[in-house]
């Protein structure tokens, strides 16, 4: 959810948006990422949300915001009708992800994904250590955690094959927020992909 | 879990306390003839209104208040001379609520076809010195709004800061937003859809055959007889009722409670939802005209804005400029959330501004009327973005 503020996947989101664009945030919360685009990118945008509270939030952040299960809510949603779909740190934390995704390719022309890497390098060391990792990019204890699929840089891509998704750009952040270059799947805490169909 | 969002008081258990306080409704009479979507034409015709607050300089300030079925131009406070009549609406007008009397004027009125003090087939037809009765034309949505449209050009008020409505009273808000596109910046369409299933109209005839073929109804001029539809008019809310409130909550309020000494093997009260339905029946025809029940049914089932856009709602929607809100209720089963994603979808698909809520309320269609506080708090938000 995008509570947090600054965060390092926004930078790179907002970089891939261009002027003017349609774009649907899925799991909005309080609506920053899309008050950051509309703001900084002129785009034209919806965000779906959930949660009370964050509803109130986005409205009051002047988003459109429409409350619903971003899990049944695009089904209403016209083909393309967006330029750019965005999933935020929220992959890990959906059910049907194969579904999601088919969705999110159908009513956006394009997708936007960021989510933690579970084997960036600080993960692999809490888990030899017998522990479950707890970082900047998964903030959550185990007893507490909304995520319910842990996966890899290797993993995701592996699945944009399997369901013939074309990855058009991907981005590596550590733990700081810093472009991570080379070994993406060790040195990198968080992805963001741009994906389509061909 | 579902229905438990917002706690069982009804609307009636509303604190007074900070509301707007002593009211009296005004009359405004119209003398230009109104040319009615059937055809027919109104040569005159007079409006029951109740305002709140005070309208800005710039006259940019204003909430047009639309009811339902059964409303009324007595929409919040109480009237000075019955303190126990409480507006319909009156948990959300006032200072400090979400319609805030502080910062916006409001406005209620009694449509026409109403009986209530508006002109409708109680009140008398200047032609014949007699009530209207079934003379009374059968007016539309699109009619409601032309006629309120006048009533703001009476206020001065070139563009309503907001229209809101829940059910009947959301479809004039949407209707608003395509008749008048420049004269209301934003919609509050709550509990609504944008046009009745067969299964609405299927129940809004049986409380229409229920009126119609009561042996007093006379063809709809039993003012002349002395007499009035009553068992009718009382069945037709009964049957309406049903429709407003969720199983939930029925099971929760009646569940299968009996009356005290109940268990006759008989057809008398035994049932506690007997009871509650039968008094809210009486209640209702002793105080409500059949005819204008008929119209008000019938003005629900003819709504259907994209009926001359080949049913493509997106289409019929794309020349509004206002910001919406939509606004469904779980636990709403005459119009149901989906109904209200339907309008949502459209918007969306124009690019249209368009902010949508759905509350977790166990009073089915009847939660637009309770302070359910997300409910309020998304209003409260949603107003503040369009100012005054």
């Amino acid at each position: 959810m995008n509570t947090l503020h600054n965060r390092g996947d926004f930078n790179v989101i907002a970089s891939w948006i261009k002027p003017g664009e349609r774009v649907l945030d899925l799991g909005c919360g309080d609506g920053g990422l899309l008050r950051r685009l509309i703001d900084q990118r002129g785009a034209r945008g919806y965000g779906i949300e959930l949660e009370n509270e964050a509803m109130l939030a986005a409205i009051g952040n002047g988003i459109n915001v429409i409350q619903t299960d971003l899990e049944q809510g695009l089904a209403g949603l016209g083909d393309a009708t967006f330029d750019h779909v965005v999933l935020s740190r929220t992959l890990q934390a959906v059910i049907h992800t194969e579904k999601v995704l088919t969705e999110m390719l159908r009513v956006g022309r394009e997708a936007v994904v960021s989510f933690p890497n579970f084997a960036y390098w600080k993960n692999r060391i809490a888990v030899m250590g017998g522990r479950m990792p707890v970082s900047e990019d998964l903030p959550y204890e185990w007893f507490n955690t909304p995520n319910l699929r842990f996966f890899t840089i290797v993993d995701f891509e592996s699945l944009c094959q399997h369901m013939n998704i074309a990855i058009r750009e991907r981005q590596v952040l550590d733990e700081a927020g810093v472009l991570v270059g080379e070994e993406a799947n060790f040195l990198g805490s968080l992805a963001v992909y741009r994906i389509g169909r061909d | 879990m579902r229905g438990e969002g917002c706690a069982l008081v009804g609307a009636g258990d509303t604190p007074l306390n900070g509301g707007v306080g002593a009211v009296a409704s005004q009359r405004v009479q119209f003398n230009t003839p109104l040319d009615l979507q059937s055809g027919a034409i109104l040569p005159a015709y007079e409006l029951a209104i109740e305002t709140y607050g005070t309208l800005s300089a710039a006259k940019s300030n204003a909430i047009l208040v639309c009811h339902a079925l059964s409303g009324h131009e007595h929409v919040a406070g109480f009237r000075a001379d019955n303190p126990d009549d409480i507006g319909w609406w009156d948990n959300i007008v006032g200072p400090g609520r979400p319609l805030d009397t502080d910062k916006y004027f409001v406005v209620g009125l009694n449509n026409l076809g109403g009986c209530h003090g508006s002109s409708g087939p109680s009140s008398i037809n200047a032609a014949s010195g007699k009530p209207w009765g079934a003379d009374f034309p059968i007016v539309t949505v699109s009619d409601w709004v032309a006629a309120q449209a006048r009533l703001a050009d009476t206020f001065g008020i070139d563009a309503w800061a907001a229209v809101i409505g829940g059910s009947l009273g959301a479809m004039q808000a949407l209707q608003w937003t395509l008749n008048f596109p420049q004269r209301v910046r934003s919609a509050l369409v709550i509990a609504a859809a944008p046009k009745l299933s067969a299964e609405n109209i299927a129940f809004n005839d049986v409380a229409r055959q229920a009126i119609l073929t009561d042996p007093d109804f006379h063809g709809g001029h039993y003012y002349q007889h002395g007499v009035v539809p009553l068992r009718g008019l009382r069945l037709a809310r009964m049957l309406g009722h049903i429709t407003y409130l969720s199983d939930d909550q029925m099971a929760e309020k009646f569940g299968r409670r009996t009356r005290a000494g109940a268990g006759s093997y008989g057809f008398d009260v035994e049932f506690e939802v007997e009871s509650y339905l039968r008094h809210q029946g009486d209640k209702f025809a002793g105080v409500f005209d059949a005819n204008t029940y008929l119209r008000m049914t019938k003005a629900l089932d003819y709504f259907d804005p994209a009926a001359e856009f080949n049913d493509d709602l997106a289409a019929a929607l794309a020349c509004a400029t206002a910001q919406f809100l939509i606004v469904s209720f779980t636990t709403d089963w005459r119009f149901t959330p989906s109904r209200s994603r339907e309008m949502v979808n459209a918007l969306v698909k124009n690019g249209q501004p368009v902010t949508y809520a759905e509350i977790d309320c166990a009073h089915g269609h009847d939660s637009f009327l309770m302070p359910d506080p997300q409910y309020h708090a998304v209003i409260t938000a949603f107003l503040k973005r369009v100012g005054t």
